[in-house]
């Protein structure tokens, strides 16, 4: 019986040669990333199961990527920061980028992506749950916990359960003012926020395959918010120009076999594809975007590892050129590398830093800022019963600060959209004009 | 292991994410630190809507104002529990407030992972929708020898769902003690070499 993608590269690095969904495996890890919140939680066990003069199982497999509390006054935030740097230091770590130097990059998951990290093939855990994210490169990727991580310092390996595979599947073109955050907000809200619990969401069909490596990271990066242990899609091409600007460490690209199980298959019309929102206070609470047009708004937020690439800056400022932004509209690039190009890139001459500029946006430096909420000082942070749309991946009760703020999930065409006007707006009313 | 457990419940509704069960903004405390860590079960739980906190009436908090450790030592709780971050705080600080065991229709995929591994409380799940059968005060005896809990306040028994092939490392302690048993890391070495 054939396997799918995630079973052939579990199987791959289980040692066998055929797994099944449901198997109890032990996985050998070709990456473990953490980063300041959980890092320090992580060295902590890791020390005390296996010793304080421990030395990591592959210091070449371990990166360290500080990103969620970086720009803060926060004592005990920048404490943090300091014990990921003494490790570092014991343990000879070369995959490490600091805080407050050239080498800092920001949100994990892009950065990843940008660093050479994502191989196809590859199994990568961290300490994050949008560790999915990797999953866009045709290779096992997810979240774990700070004990899981420090088993995985010590031995190089975890427990798996091997997951079902479901298997979404879009057909044809999405329509030019549709983005992947209006996909898999579509997707999230057919099969609720616990629709893939334990299970493989896989992307198939031309429509995603004709999309960019950024976008396919936001399919991947939100399967958690469906419960679901990774998301991947088949590396090809687009995959294999990326990763070979970014590394020349080997590969292995797997197919799902044509009579591998799904659990479950949709199969979606491109076409018919319609701007969503996930209203508060759930990912799943899904609504197209023409059922809010009433919603009035406080702020508006583009950033995170799910909508703060550089394709997500270019769909915000194709909007926002020449325009003011009618409330307030915080700018938040992944990674500096992101933040990088907005000098580099245009739009009509005009670059996408003097376009959000110009339209009256606030710029944040690279990290996960108010995604997350974070401490008190953190840029863009949500206040008191304030209405944000946002391109950030949850929207529960308090994520982005203060729990009594309504959070709408949308994508960068929509949440710049609804920038420009202050109410819930349809991308395709600027786009398509 | 203990094969009984006793104690006070603690409802919750669905999707209770960890968000809800320690926000972000706590993050920032050690949970080696013996004092620090305190502020974990302070602040336990403390993100859940006030009208959906101790159900079924709500506006109950889980910690009494400052303190760290809460009255109620189980918490039973719907559909989807923990779901969201992968963060250990969040089973960390409910085990640190004095949680001895979770029961839930259903749970996330890394949370249920880091409870077992962690060994912070055993996740039991129960196909009765216990939420609408338990008060948040409720006397609750779980018995591990007969896989049930009992409300021993409305003096109800319902049974538990299997534990499956978790139960190795939940009787081990938790992921390290179950690799020494079974010979995958040294026994020897623990806490310095």
């Amino acid at each position: 019986m054939g396997m799918t993608i995630t079973e052939k590269i579990l199987a791959a690095h289980a040692g066998k040669d055929s797994v099944r969904p449901g198997d109890n495996i032990w996985v050998n890890a070709d990456v473990l990333m953490t980063h300041d919140v959980c890092g320090p939680g992580t060295f902590a066990i890791f020390k005390k199961q296996f010793g304080e003069n421990a030395k990591v199982w592959d210091r070449d497999k371990v990166v360290i990527i500080p990103d969620h509390f970086i720009f803060t006054k926060d004592t005990h935030a920048n404490r943090n920061i300091d014990i990921l740097r003494q490790f570092v230091q014991e343990q000879s770590l070369p995959h490490y980028f600091d805080p407050g130097t050239d080498n800092y990059k920001g949100v994990c998951h892009i950065a990843l992506a940008q660093e050479g990290f994502n191989r196809p093939g590859d199994v990568l855990f961290g300490t994050d749950s949008h560790t999915s994210t990797s999953g866009a490169f045709g290779m096992f990727s997810t979240g774990i916990g700070n004990t899981d991580a420090a088993f995985i310092l010590g031995t190089g390996k975890l427990w798996v359960r091997v997951p079902e595979t479901m298997c979404f599947e879009f057909i044809g073109t999405f329509p030019e003012h549709i983005m992947a955050k209006d996909v898999i907000l579509t997707v999230i809200g057919d099969i609720g926020v616990d629709g893939a619990t334990y299970r493989a969401m896989e992307w198939r069909g031309d429509a995603v395959m004709k999309l960019s490596m950024e976008e396919r990271m936001t399919l991947c990066n939100m399967a958690i918010e469906a419960g679901g242990k990774n998301g991947i899609i088949e590396a090809d091409d687009v995959t294999l120009d990326y990763v070979r600007q970014r590394t020349d460490a080997p590969y292995k690209i797997y197919h799902s076999d044509n009579d591998a199980q799904y659990f479950f298959k949709k199969t979606y019309n491109a076409s018919e594809m319609e701007p969503i929102v996930a209203k508060p206070h759930s990912p799943d609470n899904k609504a197209k975007v023409s059922e809010c047009l009433d919603v009035k708004l406080d702020r508006a937020y583009i950033g995170s590892c799910t909508g703060g690439k550089i394709t997500d800056f270019m769909a915000a400022a194709r909007l926002l050129k020449g325009k003011k932004v009618k409330i307030d509209t915080f700018i938040v690039p992944a990674t500096r590398e992101v933040e990088q190009d907005l000098y580099k890139e245009k739009i009509g001459g005009e670059t996408l830093m003097d376009i959000f500029k110009n339209a009256g946006a606030y710029l944040g430096d690279p990290s996960c800022a108010a995604c997350l909420g974070g401490p008190k000082d953190t840029f863009g942070r949500a206040k008191d019963n304030q209405v944000v749309i946002s391109t950030t991946n949850r929207n529960f009760p308090g994520r982005m600060g203060s729990k009594q703020a309504y959070v709408y999930l949308a994508s960068p065409y929509t949440a710049a959209a609804s920038a420009l006007t202050g109410h819930i707006t349809n991308p395709a009313e600027f786009i398509n004009n | 292991m203990n094969k009984v457990i006793e104690g006070i419940a603690y409802v919750l509704g669905n999707d209770i994410d960890t968000d809800q069960i320690i926000p972000a903004e706590h993050l920032v405390y050690s949970l080696s630190d013996p004092e620090e860590r305190k502020h974990y079960g302070q602040f336990a739980l403390s993100g859940v809507p006030v009208n959906q906190a101790g159900l079924p009436e709500g506006n109950i908090p889980f910690t009494e104002n400052g303190q760290s450790e809460s009255k109620y030592s189980i918490v039973v709780g719907g559909k989807n529990f923990g779901c969201g971050s992968s963060r250990e705080h969040a089973p960390a600080c409910m085990e640190i407030a004095g949680i001895r065991a979770v029961i839930a229709e259903s749970y996330a995929r890394i949370f249920y992972r880091n409870s077992v591994d962690g060994g912070f409380f055993i996740p039991f799940e129960c196909a009765t929708r216990l939420v609408e059968e338990i008060k948040t005060g409720d006397d609750l005896i779980i018995d591990l020898n007969v896989n049930t809990i009992t409300n021993r306040s409305s003096n109800k028994t319902y049974d538990l769902k299997s534990l499956g092939e978790v139960i190795d490392i939940i009787e081990a302690g938790d992921i390290f003690e179950y690799a020494r048993k079974t010979g995958m890391i040294p026994s020897t070495g623990r806490g310095g070499n």
